[in-house]
């Protein structure tokens, strides 16, 4: 068991965000999450990144108690993040967004952290770009950008939150190519994504949220036909 | 792969050749400059001390602090009183008084990293203030109408002035190649990713809160440095001098003419600072006026500074902290169909 989330709850003055929630992650599953607007998929997101605090509750990563440990902490233990809205260093070049990563996320030295970089630019389409700023990127790299330097930091455990939102059919299946030679290569993965066919393609489990709260998880298809699911998510009447 | 990564052009190069030539022949000015010369290069190395400092702060760090002065006159004081009462060379003292500076850095920022924005800017400047006060009610410096430097009596004037320029050439010298070489190490990729988005940099791994502590403590490092260096060169202190809020006023504008965020802009607008100032102080209040003035109008059209425009005209840096990957040419389309070979200039 690579994370477990326990019990984990979190509320903004009296607006519950997140309620009691718990599941699991086994080593190099991945784990998909639907949910319908302001389910509080990000949420949970940030509260395993620790981007937020938990109210209460227990995160537990690779047997260790991560609930306290600072974001940075976080990403070093190995658990490395993609943003919905792109977050790059802007004037800095794509190149060294991923330098950056590799320092101090993967906790390498620098020459090392180039041969990372050059490498996961160049799996990931984005060598072209290398010299670029960042922040003159289109949507699509930025996207590829946010993956790539998540990557860079060498997760063990990889948050991907809606990556494929606002691309086109051709590129959200480059993108799913491209998450599937990551899986193969042994990556334990937790994606939020609407584009749920992308999601079905590669999950093994999936994981509904509505209101803050677990309405379902299990096998995908199982999910994806259980008549909460239908009702809340899908809005069929089951 | 392994990744081939250049790190300095042929121009940054030279630009450092020359600049090296320069500090030897600026080294030889007591020998055949004019002393008032020495004195405007000591007064504009001081300012420039600092607004490397501010810049490094609020250009890298996000940190917009106003109340940098606080460290500017402690280290001017520490230097006074190491140099009245403890019978220490006035030179020596100088990079004592800016280590108490850095020290005292310590428990200042456990109050003012508590505040965010424009409560930081308020609060270090409230704490600035509290120096000041405070400062002005210890009697063996004069209080609030200041006193003299003595240690430094008995030493000719010619000796004087020329160790304090040499003295200030290098504290200038020292603070250009600590924060270049700063800026180009790992570290400088750490503050360069909190410059553009604190969040993502703390979600790569970058300990944000560490980075930023340690930036404040070097800025004031080099605060208290260009204070008593500044003090050492003017021989009086009072607290409304060493306190003034008009060193990050200046230093403010020095910055955002030069380019913000950029190595080379405290330079550049300490240059264009100084030239403003020797031809347009005799108008005063005016000329203040005229300064705030330009500052609000590069703030508003020209954020990008002098330094930026000169960048992105010439495409030029002159320097480079930048790491370009060398892309491998199309060679063997086997392996290298996807690299797209790439000009980088």
């Amino acid at each position: 068991m690579l994370l477990r989330v326990d019990k984990v709850s979190k509320s903004y003055g009296t607006l519950k965000v997140t309620r009691d929630v718990s599941f699991c992650v086994e080593e190099g599953q991945t784990l998909g999450i639907l949910g319908p607007n302001g389910a509080g998929k990000t949420t949970l997101f940030n509260l395993i990144s620790g981007d937020v605090r938990i109210d209460s509750g227990g995160i537990t990563f690779a047997g260790q108690d991560v609930s306290g440990l600072r974001p940075h902490q976080r990403c070093q233990a190995g658990i490395g993040r993609s943003y919905q809205v792109p977050h790059p260093f802007g004037n800095m070049t794509v190149f060294e967004n991923l330098v950056t990563a590799a320092c101090f996320g993967a906790r390498v030295g620098e020459r090392q952290a180039w041969d990372i970089a050059a490498g996961i630019l160049d799996k990931t389409g984005l060598l072209p770009h290398a010299n670029k700023p960042a922040g003159s990127l289109t949507l699509l790299n930025r996207k590829r950008l946010e993956l790539a330097r998540a990557l860079a930091t060498r997760p063990r455990l990889l948050l991907l939150d809606e990556i494929a939102g606002g691309l086109t059919e051709h590129e959200a299946a480059e993108l799913v190519a491209e998450l599937k030679r990551i899986k193969a290569e042994g990556t334990t993965m937790i994606w939020i994504e609407h584009v749920v066919h992308a999601l079905m393609s590669i999950a093994d489990r999936l994981l509904v949220i509505n209101f803050g709260e677990k309405l379902a998880e299990g096998e995908p298809v199982a999910v994806m036909n259980s008549p909460d699911v239908r009702r809340v998510y899908m809005g069929l009447e089951a | 792969m392994t990744a081939t990564v250049i790190r300095s052009t042929r121009g940054s190069q030279a630009v450092i050749a020359i600049a090296a030539a320069l500090c030897l022949v600026a080294a030889t000015l007591p020998l055949w400059g004019e002393p008032s010369w020495m004195r405007e290069f000591v007064e504009i190395a001081c300012y420039l001390i600092f607004a490397m400092m501010w810049n490094l702060l609020a250009g890298y760090g996000g940190m917009v602090s106003v109340g940098q002065q606080a460290f500017f006159g402690l280290g001017g004081y520490v230097m006074l009183a190491l140099g009245n009462f403890g019978g220490i060379n006035p030179f020596v003292a100088i990079p004592l008084a800016a280590l108490v500076a850095a020290l005292a850095s310590l428990p200042v920022s456990k109050l003012a990293f508590r505040l965010q924005g424009g409560y930081f800017s308020i609060g270090t400047w409230v704490i600035a203030e509290v120096f000041r006060l405070s400062i002005a009610n210890v009697a063996a410096v004069g209080g609030g109408s200041g006193t003299s430097l003595t240690a430094l009596r008995g030493i000719s004037r010619s000796t004087r002035e020329n160790t304090t320029y040499w003295v200030a050439l290098a504290c200038v010298v020292a603070s250009l190649a600590l924060v270049y070489l700063f800026l180009r190490s790992k570290q400088g990729l750490a503050l360069q990713a909190i410059r553009d988005s604190e969040v993502a940099a703390e979600s790569q791994g970058v300990g944000v809160a560490r980075m930023k502590l340690a930036v404040y403590v070097v800025a004031a490092f080099g605060c208290g440095m260009a204070g008593a260096l500044y003090f050492v060169s003017n021989l009086r202190i009072s607290p409304d001098a060493a306190f003034g809020v008009n060193w990050t006023a200046f230093a403010i504008f020095i910055v955002m003419i030069g380019g913000i965020g950029r190595i080379e802009g405290p330079v550049i607008g300490a240059v264009v600072f100084w030239a403003l100032n020797k031809f347009f102080s005799d108008y005063g209040t005016w000329y203040q006026l005229g300064l705030g003035l330009l500052a609000i109008l590069m703030t508003l059209f020209f954020r990008e500074g002098l330094g930026g425009f000169v960048h992105r005209r010439l495409g030029f840096e002159m320097l480079p902290t930048r790491r370009i990957l060398q892309l491998a040419p199309p060679a063997a389309p086997a392996t290298a169909s996807r690299l797209t070979p790439e000009v980088t200039a």
